[in-house]
């Protein structure tokens, strides 16, 4: 027999038909909605008369334009357009019979942070979202990605995507991870390594100690990104600690078909002799706390570095790095330390999980966020709302100064009332710094929680070690 | 969706590399419930000015390219997000195909959902085309599907490879829905014995 990777596995039970040139059937066992790439979608198969083939296996819910203000309980959405997507989003749940997690549900949150809270997500399940972030689920070890819309009414109407297989990618993180680096620093790291082209084409397959080290959460938090370098999915093979995530979640097997199931995942590794295209290895102890200091995420550094020059790159690079330090206002050859930040932003489907705003606790505990600062946090789902409370860590944040919001997309977008005003600067847990991706004019750092939490004490980018 | 065959159009060049989701349509255009409108919101943040006023210099404000068809791309266009708003834009205004060494692998999938053809084609190719573009209503490319050959406005040809059931749906303007579904039964047969197998699903 041959030997396959992971990413070999799922996709060969799920394939239903393969033509000569490689196009293939997938079936898709989770199909994630949200209110921004689905109305179309909907609309499609009311004009052609279809049903949603599989309702059971569909699940909607509103993360993106929702306000995440408190006065949101009294069904306020002041932007007429979100209002009407939200609206038909929930006309549409309703229509089509789909699960549905409305606004004001506690369980309602971003929709990557949500599958995994309700057990939605297993392990080598094929997941799907009009979203590109559907990546997140790969820390499952299942196939997780984004779609376009017309695939999204493709899903809904057939349970199944159009595909041709992508090749195997390797990124081991061998070793121990050095203090104060996290899931995040990993991630970016890797993109600033390989570009945000570097994966495509590719499916990533995650492993190594520092991989194994990290809680379900931290898995998350890398496999996210697994698009912001370019790959379709990322994946990382499930183990105990994946087990005991799942076990015991609303919609996670139970009793005989939890044993039945066990007995299923635990075939899902790669195979000790199965080829990758590509490898990508590197040293846990090499990684440093990382901060983006440009407009795309391959502009990674540590946080020890300097503001490169246009002159360090090569080909077309080049203009845009000038483009980039000019929309950042950024001087070659300064200290990343010196960059004062005004805002802060804490949440995403990235960095938008109970864990997260631990490490940002355990680093504000006690103190005061930097005067004039904006700091806000926004909890990934109305229950890590809930248990961010429970566990007293909401109440830090808020007497160190940030404001604590209710669960929703909030500033890594800009969809809703939540932005940055031309020239402001976010030291932000997101995942894109993309040139007005949190507002036009605004300017994006992406960093960890714990970075991002210096960032607020001190107001400038901060080496989260030296505190 | 709209049959692709043949496009004969002015060129217009993007040498940017990286060109990005949120740069081809910002996220405030996201909250629409229809395909349609979005061309005048292509580029949003790099051709209009915070007062609506046009950036004279933006390559799709200057006459030469007003009504361009075809974009020649710097590498990995279309990087970041899964909105289709992107490709619903591009083709709203017009564009029907975009050349670059490179593209987002979403993005990618998401052109030929909408008649529209994205061609990868090697840096010498691109370069070549670069200049070409460079020449402003004078960048007049045809660009064959059938036959997949660019012709460039000096009679030059360039050859592109395409996947060929792609290409089968963007010539024939079908929809993948109808396709997918004369494979019911293959589609009823998997279910059963999948679901038979892993019923925890």
């Amino acid at each position: 027999m041959t030997a396959k990777t992971l990413y070999d596995k799922i996709w060969d039970a799920h394939l239903i038909s393969e033509d000569a040139d490689g196009t293939s059937l997938l079936y898709i066992d989770r199909h994630l909605v949200h209110e921004v790439t689905s109305p179309q979608a909907f609309e499609g198969l009311r004009a052609a008369g279809r049903k949603v083939h599989a309702p059971d296996k569909t699940i909607a819910v509103p993360d993106h334009n929702v306000p995440t203000t408190l006065d949101r309980v009294d069904g306020i959405v002041k932007n007429e357009e979100s209002r009407i997507q939200l609206e038909a989003l929930d006309k549409n749940a309703k229509d089509f019979g789909v699960h549905y997690y409305p606004v004001d549900d506690v369980r309602q949150g971003v929709v990557h942070i949500i599958g995994p809270e309700q057990g939605w997500t297993l392990p080598g399940m094929t997941i799907v979202c009009g979203d590109s972030h559907t990546a997140t689920h790969g820390a499952f070890g299942s196939l997780a990605h984004g779609i376009g819309t017309s695939e999204v009414e493709h899903v809904l109407a057939t349970q199944t995507l159009i595909q041709a297989k992508s090749k195997n990618m390797k990124v081991e993180i061998t070793g121990k991870l050095p203090a104060g680096v996290t899931a995040k620093d990993i991630t970016m790291t890797v993109i600033g390594l390989t570009g945000t082209a570097g994966g495509t084409g590719y499916v990533i397959e995650y492993c190594g100690e520092a991989i194994r080290d990290l809680s379900m959460e931290g898995r998350m938090t890398v496999c996210n990104m697994a698009i912001e370098g370019g790959a379709r999915a990322g994946l990382i093979a499930p183990d105990e600690k994946t087990f005991e995530y799942v076990k015991g979640r609303p919609h996670a097997p139970k009793g005989g078909m939890w044993e039945l199931a066990m007995e299923n995942w635990k075939s899902l590794f790669t195979d000790e002799d199965a080829h990758f295209d590509k490898v990508l290895t590197i040293k846990g102890e090499d990684i440093a706390p990382a901060v983006t200091w440009g407009t795309s995420p391959e502009d990674v550094l540590p946080i020890t570095g300097v503001v490169p020059s246009p002159e360090d790159f090569e080909g077309g690079k080049v203009d845009a790095v000038k483009r980039s330090l000019e929309y950042m206002g950024l001087t070659s050859g300064m200290k990343l330390t010196d960059i004062q930040i005004d805002t802060v932003f804490v949440g995403s489907c990235t960095n938008g999980r109970i864990e997260d705003f631990r490490a940002v606790a355990d680093i504000v505990k006690g103190k005061k966020i930097k005067e004039g600062m904006r700091a806000i946090v926004v909890p990934g789902s109305g229950l890590v709302r809930a248990q961010a409370e429970e566990e007293g860590i909401a109440q830090i944040l808020i007497d160190a100064g940030f404001e604590w919001r209710l669960a929703g997309c909030s500033m890594c977008l800009a969809m809703n009332p939540d932005k940055l005003e031309a020239g402001e600067r976010c030291a932000a847990t997101t995942n894109r710094n993309f040139e007005g991706r949190q507002g036009r004019g605004g300017r994006t750092h992406l960093v960890s929680p714990a970075m991002a939490a210096a960032a607020a004490l001190t107001g400038h980018l901060t080496d989260v070690r030296d505190l | 969706m709209d049959k692709f065959n043949k496009v004969t159009g002015v060129a217009a060049p993007m040498p940017l590399i990286n060109i990005d989701t949120d740069m081809i349509i910002p996220k405030l255009f996201l909250k629409t419930i229809k395909r349609s409108g979005l061309g005048k919101n292509l580029f949003d943040e790099m051709r209009y000015n915070e007062d609506g006023s046009e950036i004279s210099d933006f390559v799709l404000n200057q006459p030469a390219y007003r009504n361009a068809e075809i974009i020649v791309a710097g590498d990995n266009f279309g990087c970041g997000s899964s909105r289709e708003h992107a490709p619903w834009a591009l083709l709203d205004f017009g564009i029907r195909v975009v050349i670059s060494t490179s593209f987002a692998d979403i993005f990618f999938n998401n052109c030929f959902k909408n008649g529209i053809l994205p061609i990868i084609l090697p840096q010498e190719d691109v370069d070549k085309l670069m200049d070409d573009a460079g020449r402003g209503a004078n960048a007049v490319v045809t660009v064959d599907l059938e036959n997949q050959v660019i012709t460039g406005p000096d009679g030059g040809k360039i050859e592109f490879t395409v996947d060929a059931f792609k290409k089968h749906c963007l010539l024939n303007g079908l929809d993948d829905i109808g396709l997918t579904m004369q494979k019911s039964d293959a589609i009823d047969a998997f279910e059963k014995q999948y679901g038979a197998a892993t019923p925890w699903v």
